[in-house]
């Protein structure tokens, strides 16, 4: 069987890649573009440690080809803190210790974001029924919820800041 | 004289039924050496799957363990965990 | 060495490596790659008890792009031989058919074979044309099944182990066992009340996120090298050596970051597998499992049944209990049993008791380590009966729990006196939180429940290392499992009197530290962290004789405080303070490096205790069960890194609350699982969960030079009867029965109904 030729972006910078039809983005990234950050828990879209953002929308990469990545603008956890600046939710993840084994961290950090992106201020039951399709065994997820909650207001206010000039 | 208990029924194929005895040992290594003397096989037994407790502390592979007479002395199975 | 005032210790810094694991830099199991490396499958068995005729991997071996085929013929036969790990006596010959399956197959899932192919679809396609001819066997699921008599039998010469005279047939009873104390006979007839109720519970998997993965690599000079995320390199290494017939030197094995064990890591299913390919072909093999491969072939935890019996007097004083447990081992003997018989009274002060345990092997995949092993199930039957029996004499739980509490100076049911615990605490500041006085709507309820684990400590090595810029580095041999790296550093820093920050924690290869027990057992923070702290004392012993040398005045004439050398003594005075980086740039001059290493074996574990406090509501039309409300109260000796202790504790109750509603194996007629998958296995998700409050108590542990106790496995120990007590306070319904789902809810409901009509 012959490979396809896919060009697309990964967290903006423009990759190509030759990929199996069967191979999942999730193979792609980890074993084509070397990004290994997102994890295979399951393989069947059930724990999402392999979320990543795909033209704007949340998605299990275990569950889309990696053909179907033609032309789409990919964002995986390499591409969330800017540079040596980590991202709010890194921030607050640290500071509220929400990892603990650090293996769905990744996935849960791209669906916080991605939560974030369309819901500034969630309140605390959206998040916990945003985040439901990630799955941590560790840390009963107490500490996850208070990090996107605090995370969502740091960024809110950095937001307000800059409208005000600050 | 040290006088040891034994906790559970993993050692009364040895002993005959006994789960207390006097000993001479002053320390966890010298009690394998003697119990083994007189019941064969169960030193090998208590050193492979039993810790001493001793007046409340538990030692787990502990040859120097003091056994004392007039402590509190089990011989209980040895615990691991998750 | 005593330590009063704390900087450093008690605090919440971030953790030394949280950067790489909030960017996608950690390096799991899986995300390692070595140059010209296969990948490798497993081929496995499609039958719960088969014997297996033959295995033909040609049409296998023929396919382009396969490079080796291993069986049991490629792994030497080892004789019965006992060792300890995980959950007690292991016999490293059933370790060695576990990895892989020898002349029978035990358990739909367990592996018969295994491929090395240049890409995953190929040693796909292979595993599929290995022809193996099976004679399929009767086999048994249950576990008071295969305790029949007329049972299908597993391991025709399996002889019932503490029973005499000793059986003369073999069963599938590996092992009884019994602990008793007082006169139980004379303690019921004492009793105004009892009661006495059997409780099941469903096998569970840890079901950590991350699969088990590997990869190995061995050389044509016999030396080998695996990269692997498991609970213990150390434990890798020994038991890859074991079941290969090689020396422990010659294999070298570097822990991955591990991505959740909750004890179903402290194993090896893949290493041997994968390293065994690898000596065949010469090229390194990785191997990952699937989730549907983890669910059918690793871990899980017994499911078993617990017969409970308590009696007591009016004013609340247990007068006798007595317990019946019998947990499935799955295919191979060594169930949790024993730890099970020790736990289940241990919250107690009992004159009259008694525990008989049965160790029982069925054909599922081979229990594994789960976080207080054995304590949770039997804990489930012991506290639901301790509920009942305060409900029929009309006292609060909490207050039954109290005037039996066991204290410093008790009697264990398993023969020693208790000292240093901290569980009659746990219960006072559970009794004085707001939580237990709030107030409860229509089908809700509140339930309580405590629970015990021993702890243990066990071989550790750590070194402490003096930089030339005045930084250290620890070097540790413990996978990090949930944050001992944080805990370790802290400890260290402690100690040498240094800002955590400037301290470096490094989990090194087996080839790099000397050996350490695995991550497991909560032993980490208090052992490894023992052994870190006595590296770091000799460290600070050589820094003062360094500033001695400096100084030129006796070595008795300084004092290490706040991360500097001080002449003391004759000395006052005469000379201004050497920091730690003043000493070690000189170093060189004062006699070379400066460092501290220790090797020991960690006595002294504590036992720690929970209690918990859970409040539900009910839906009576669905038979679905909210939790509203958690509380967990635990004596953790002292937390080192607060946050982590609050992390353990809410992540244990979180999983027992998903043993308590949802978790279970579920099998077919034929012995097949039907819920291999996170769909259909239902792990608790964040639209489950209230925020779980963690509410720590430090009672300390005078054996550990900063308090400390265990603080992992207590958390999963209450829960399943916590939420079984709340669901019967909420609407009146005994749930005995594990997991309490919504269809066996609304059917216990429904035939309340039926009964008063």
């Amino acid at each position: 069987m012959s490979k396809h030729h896919v060009s697309a972006t990964v967290n903006g910078e423009p990759v190509e890649f030759l990929c199996e039809p069967q191979e999942t983005l999730l193979d792609v990234l980890r074993d084509r573009l070397n990004l290994t950050g997102s994890k295979e828990g399951c393989g069947s879209g059930d724990c999402g440690a392999c979320s990543v953002i795909v033209d704007g929308r949340l998605l299990c990469s275990c569950l889309i080809l990696g053909a179907e990545a033609e032309g789409r603008a990919i964002e995986t956890i390499e591409g969330l803190a800017q540079g040596d600046k980590l991202h709010p939710l890194q921030q607050r993840f640290l500071e509220h210790a929400a990892l603990q084994c650090g293996f769905c961290t990744p996935g849960f950090l791209v669906a916080a974001k991605a939560l974030l992106d369309c819901n500034p201020d969630p309140t605390e039951s959206e998040a916990r029924f945003w985040l439901a399709g990630n799955l941590c065994r560790c840390t009963g997820y107490d500490k996850i919820i208070r990090a996107v909650l605090d995370a969502a207001a740091d960024l809110r206010k950095a937001k307000g800041d800059a409208r005000h000039g600050l | 004289m040290p006088r040891i208990n034994i906790a559970g029924n993993a050692v009364k194929r040895f002993t005959h039924g006994e789960t207390a005895l006097d000993v001479e040992a002053d320390t966890f290594l010298r009690l394998i050496l003697e119990l083994d003397q007189r019941f064969p096989g169960l030193g090998r037994q208590i050193e492979e799957s039993m810790a001493i407790a001793i007046d409340g502390e538990i030692y787990q592979d502990a040859y120097h363990a003091p056994l004392k007479p007039g402590s509190e002395i089990w011989l209980i199975p040895k615990i691991a965990g998750g | 060495m005593a330590y009063e005032t704390l900087r450093v210790v008690g605090t919440r810094p971030i953790r030394p490596d949280g950067v790489d694991k909030v960017t996608g830099r950690a390096q799991f199991g899986a995300d390692m790659t070595m140059s010209g490396q296969l990948v490798g499958k497993m081929k496995r068995s499609p039958h719960a008890h088969a014997r297996i005729l033959g295995i033909d991997a040609t049409k296998a071996l023929a396919l382009p792009g396969v490079k080796a085929v291993v069986t049991s013929a490629d792994f030497p036969e080892i004789p019965d031989e006992m060792a300890f790990v995980g959950e007690g006596p292991m016999n490293f010959r059933d370790l060695s058919c576990n990895c892989m399956a020898r002349d029978k197959a035990l358990y739909e899932g367990h592996a018969v074979a295994a491929v090395a192919a240049t890409t995953a679809a190929i040693a796909e396609e292979a595993v599929a044309l290995i022809e193996v001819s099976y004679e399929v066997l009767p086999h048994v699921i249950d576990v008071e099944a295969a305790m029949a008599e007329d049972a299908p039998l597993l391991h025709p010469r399996m002889i019932t182990q503490g029973v005499s005279p000793a059986p003369t047939k073999p069963s599938n009873i590996a092992k009884k066992i019994v602990f008793a104390l007082g006169d139980v006979a004379q303690g019921f007839a004492e009793a105004e009340a009892i009661v006495e109720r059997k409780y099941t519970t469903k096998p569970v998997h840890q079901a950590y996120i991350e699969p088990h993965a590997c990869i190995a690599a061995a050389g044509s000079d016999g030396q080998a090298q695996i990269f692997s995320s498991s609970q213990g390199q150390f434990m890798v290494r020994a038991y890859a050596a074991k079941l290969l017939g090689m020396d422990i030197a010659s294999i070298r094995v570097t822990p991955a970051e591990i991505g959740g064990g909750f004890g179903g890591k402290t194993l090896v299913y893949l290493e041997p597998v994968a390293l065994a390919l690898s000596r065949k072909c010469g090229r390194p093999v990785k191997m990952v499992m699937s989730r549907e491969e983890v669910f059918k072939a690793t871990g899980p935890t017994s499911g078993g049944t617990v017969s409970v019996k308590i009696g007591a007097k009016k004013d609340g004083t247990i007068t006798a209990a007595e317990a019946v447990l019998k947990y499935q081992a799955g295919a191979f003997a060594g169930s949790p049993v024993g730890p099970g018989c020790m736990a289940a009274f241990a919250m107690y002060d009992l004159k009259n008791v008694t525990i008989t345990g049965y160790d029982v092997v069925s054909n599922r995949p081979k229990v594994a380590a789960y976080r207080a092993p054995g304590a949770p199930i039997s804990t489930f039957g012991v506290e639901s009966c301790v509920d009942e029996l305060a409900r029929k004499i009309g006292m609060d739980p909490i207050a039954f729990r109290a005037k039996n509490a066991a204290k410093n100076g008790t009697k264990a049911a398993y023969g020693p006196t208790f000292r240093d615990i901290g569980y009659a605490e746990t219960l006072e500041a559970a009794r004085k939180h707001p939580h237990y006085q709030s107030p409860l709507g229509k089908n809700q309820g509140r339930g309580v429940a405590s629970g015990f684990w021993f702890n243990i400590g066990g071989e550790s090595s750590a070194a402490v290392n003096i930089n030339e810029d005045g930084t250290a580095v620890v070097v540790e041999g413990n996978p990090d499992i949930g944050g001992s790296r944080a805990a370790l550093a802290m400890m260290a820093a402690e100690v040498l009197g240094i800002p955590v920050e400037r301290v470096r924690p490094v989990v090194a290869d087996t080839s790099a530290i000397g050996y350490n027990f695995l991550t497991g057992g909560s032993r980490v923070t208090f052992a490894s962290g023992m052994a870190v702290v006595q590296a770091a004392e000799q460290a600070v012993a050589e820094l003062r004789k360094r500033a001695a040398i400096s100084w030129d005045i006796p070595v008795d004439d300084v004092a290490w405080a706040d991360g500097k050398a001080h002449a003391t003594g004759a000395s006052v005075g005469k000379f201004q303070p050497l920091s730690l980086a003043d000493i070690a740039l000189k170093s060189a001059r004062t006699g070379g490096p400066i460092g501290g290493k220790a090797q020991i074996n960690a006595q002294g574990a504590a036992p720690g205790y929970g209690t918990h406090i859970c409040d539900v509501e009910v839906d009576l039309e669905t038979g679905h069960v909210t939790i509203l409300r958690y509380t967990a109260v635990q004596d953790v000796g002292r937390a080192v890194h607060p946050s982590y202790v609050e992390g353990q504790i809410q992540g244990g109750v979180a999983q027992g609350i998903g043993w308590a509603l949802n978790e279970e194996y579920i099998y077919d007629k034929d012995g097949r699982l039907e819920n291999p998958g996170f769909l259909d296995y239902r792990v608790p998700v964040c639209s489950d969960l209230p925020m779980i409050e963690a509410v720590v108590v430090e009672v300390p542990n005078p054996r550990h030079p900063f308090g400390v106790k265990g603080v992992g496995e207590v958390p999963i120990v209450p829960p399943m009867a916590a939420v079984a007590n709340a669901i019967c306070d909420a609407i009146g319904v005994r749930m005995p029965d594990l997991p309490i789902s919504p269809p066996r809810l609304r059917a216990a409901i429904d035939r309340r109904a039926e009964a008063a009509e």
